[in-house]
């Protein structure tokens, strides 16, 4: 890491790595991953042909080769526990073209009062011997092949040994835990690390008892379901394999972003100066409201609220008093918070249902509307507190003692 | 000549004792060579011809399968040379790259460990992307996330056995989250709120971290504890998974395809 000089003074190609640094921010990065997502859905019949497959396929290459002309990029990118991210990006993209080109046909199709495509051959049969025991052999030949291609010319990492007293400068999760490490930045350990995991796997688990649209069933399809394609899209790819990339390449001491062609700088310091919204409540917004009323409640300033643990076995009636206190006292800092987090999951399904999830409101019953609204909004407080963080420094909705969120 | 000794060698007895079907030159045979052999019978004998297009599976679920038997073969051979010991574990890495000859088992494990849990995540699009996981085959759908959080578990168990700092600090990031958890982690939310007189119910010495990793700090305990969820117990959970898998496959209809 000590050879950060640059090598390339090309100016054509500095600006490029100026311009991509910027680019991989997660403020600008996650935004345009959003956005791409919604264009690209939108326009899928002009974007999901073979040219514009091939152009942003040749475009990732060129990019990453070019990049490794840099000798941070090719730092990053190069270790071997990072290839298989590149060879991830490069299969989500594909996959993603060939699920979405076959839904776009049959779409198109569908317009032609056509069945889906696969419809075609659907009533016919194959004979296992030797028909599909050859594409599977086949398959099992290449992929050996790749994987002894792999294994011959990169050789599997092994560092320093243990040492429980260096601790190394980013520490980093194994990758496909990156996602969820990403998180940390925005939520407490207890919710990145373990309430929200779990949730993603039961949500994932329920997909199908929530979704009872029987269309699109054994086949390629987008507008026959669209809700539910753009929500697990949203989810797999901006939420999952995004994470993953940023937590990847672009996290690096004490977490902090760095552009891909940054030097990974241990000093590097960030100020955080991230509050709370009982801060924005009760030093900012009471104070002034306090100054226009004159009522001088508005300016005790934010309350204190101390950890206290109620002794519960045996009770201890004091200890619990307290706690009993603490807890109205942070009820009462928190309020703001508390209601905007209450309404958002208790208003949010209404305020769905009665705009872009109308028709789930009225087909499901209340058990699955009420998991799916649930499901919706949780995967959406990720983005709400990102977007949140950046543009209010915003730390926590409601930050107690016992629990912050 | 050749036809001839392809012939004897084809329909010989023994070849007959261990195939029990000869030439498949008939549909029949090609019935019975699918059904009479324990391996091949994973399939049925005919399957949908849209089903079995590489534009619509992309091979991913097999290919994922065919990577877990990679995994275990391999695998099976690094324990021949490996000890999940704290002295053991990493001069033996060291041994497996430089006196084997032609070693290449410690990369093609990890290099097809990684391509495993790409391949199974792909798989899941695909299926979700196909709408597959609809009625008659949600619970299948179960089974396979199941079998991805397995497939996860099994990397992170695998990561921790090379005992270098990639291993140990990896699992430590991950093992920190177990600590986290709601009242049976030490520092989570409400584990102070479980004690006795003033005694704590749950801290670091028996906590979910301490149970996860056998200690209140990663040593050879974590190491002997991977080890045996990676070799013995996540490996057996998901050959059982896998084979609800594929036969739920079977009983819900075979491959999807639209009706």
């Amino acid at each position: 890491m000590t050879e950060h000089a640059v090598v390339h003074a090309n100016p054509a190609f500095e600006a490029f790595k100026a311009i991509a640094n910027m680019l991989a921010d997660p403020r600008a990065s996650f935004l345009g991953a959003v956005g791409g997502l919604i264009l690209m859905l939108r326009f899928r019949r002009y974007v999901f042909n073979w040219y514009v497959g091939a152009f942003v396929l040749i475009v990732e290459a060129v990019v990453i080769l070019a990049g490794m002309m840099d000798p941070n990029f090719k730092l990053i990118i190069g270790k071997p526990d990072n290839v298989p991210i590149t060879i991830m990006l490069f299969l989500s993209t594909i996959t993603l073209w060939l699920a979405m080109t076959q839904a776009v046909n049959n779409e198109r199709r569908a317009e032609q009062k056509l069945p889906p495509e696969e419809k075609e051959t659907s009533n016919q049969k194959t004979w296992v011997w030797p028909d599909l025991l050859y594409i599977e052999f086949i398959a099992l030949i290449l992929c050996t092949v790749a994987l002894i291609l792999w294994a011959v010319y990169l050789r599997a990492p092994l560092e320093e040994p243990a040492n429980p007293s260096a601790t190394p400068n980013p520490s980093k999760a194994p990758w496909y835990f990156l996602g969820l490490q990403e998180m940390l930045v925005y939520y407490d350990p207890w919710y990145a690390g373990v309430v929200l995991p779990l949730i993603i796997i039961m949500g994932l688990m329920a997909i199908p008892y929530i979704d009872t649209n029987p269309k699109g069933n054994g086949y390629y399809s987008f507008a026959e379901r669209k809700f539910s394609v753009s929500m697990f899209l949203f989810g797999y790819l901006a939420l999952w394999v995004f994470m993953i990339i940023t937590g990847t390449f672009l996290r690096g001491p004490g977490w902090n972003f760095f552009g891909p062609f940054e030097y990974w700088d241990p000093h590097k310091v960030v100020a955080l100066n991230n509050v709370n919204v009982s801060d924005y409540v009760w030093v900012v917004l009471f104070p002034k409201l306090g100054d226009l009323t004159g009522i001088a409640w508005f300016k005790q300033g934010l309350p204190p609220v101390q950890n206290v643990v109620p002794a519960l076995i045996p009770p201890d009636m004091a200890s619990i008093r307290a706690f009993g206190h603490e807890l109205f006292m942070a009820w009462k800092r928190e309020f703001a918070g508390i209601i905007f987090i209450g309404l958002y999951f208790l208003a949010g399904p209404w305020v769905m249902g009665k705009t872009f999830l109308k028709s789930y409101f009225k087909s499901l019953d209340f058990g699955r509307y009420s998991l799916l609204a649930f499901l919706v909004l949780t995967m959406g407080t990720l983005p709400l507190k990102m977007v949140c963080r950046w543009l209010f420094d915003l730390k926590y909705f409601i930050d107690t003692p016992w629990i912050k969120f | 000549m050749l036809g001839k000794l392809k012939n004897s060698v084809m329909d010989s007895q023994v070849k007959k004792s261990i195939f029990r079907v000869g030439i498949p030159n008939t549909d029949r045979k090609r019935v019975l060579i699918v059904l009479g052999n324990v391996f091949l019978h994973l399939h049925p004998t005919k399957v949908r011809t849209s089903g079995v297009k590489l534009r619509y599976t992309w091979c991913a679920g097999g290919l994922s399968f065919f990577l877990f038997l990679v995994l275990t073969l391999t695998g099976v051979l690094l324990m021949f040379y490996y000890r999940p010991t704290v002295e053991g574990a990493y001069v033996d890495m060291l041994d497996i790259r430089s006196q084997v000859p032609f070693g290449i088992m410690r990369e093609l494990h990890r290099w097809s460990a990684h391509a495993m849990v790409i391949m199974v995540m792909i798989h899941m699009f695909r299926v979700f992307m196909t709408g597959s996981y609809k009625p008659p085959r949600e619970f299948n759908w179960v089974i396979g996330v199941i079998l991805l959080v397995l497939t996860f578990l099994l990397s992170f168990t695998g990561y921790l056995l090379p005992w270098d700092q990639l291993a140990i600090w990896a699992i430590t990031v991950g093992s920190n989250m177990a600590k986290a958890h709601p009242f049976v982690g030490a520092a989570g939310p409400f584990a102070d709120f479980l004690q006795i007189g003033g005694v704590p119910l749950v801290h670091p010495g028996d906590d979910a971290r301490f149970m996860l990793i056998g200690a209140k700090e990663l040593g050879g305990t974590t190491l002997l504890r991977f080890y045996v969820l990676h070799c013995v117990a996540i490996p057996l959970g998901a050959a059982v998974l896998m084979a609800i898998h594929f036969w739920r496959i079977r009983k819900d209809g075979g491959i999807s395809g639209p009706l």
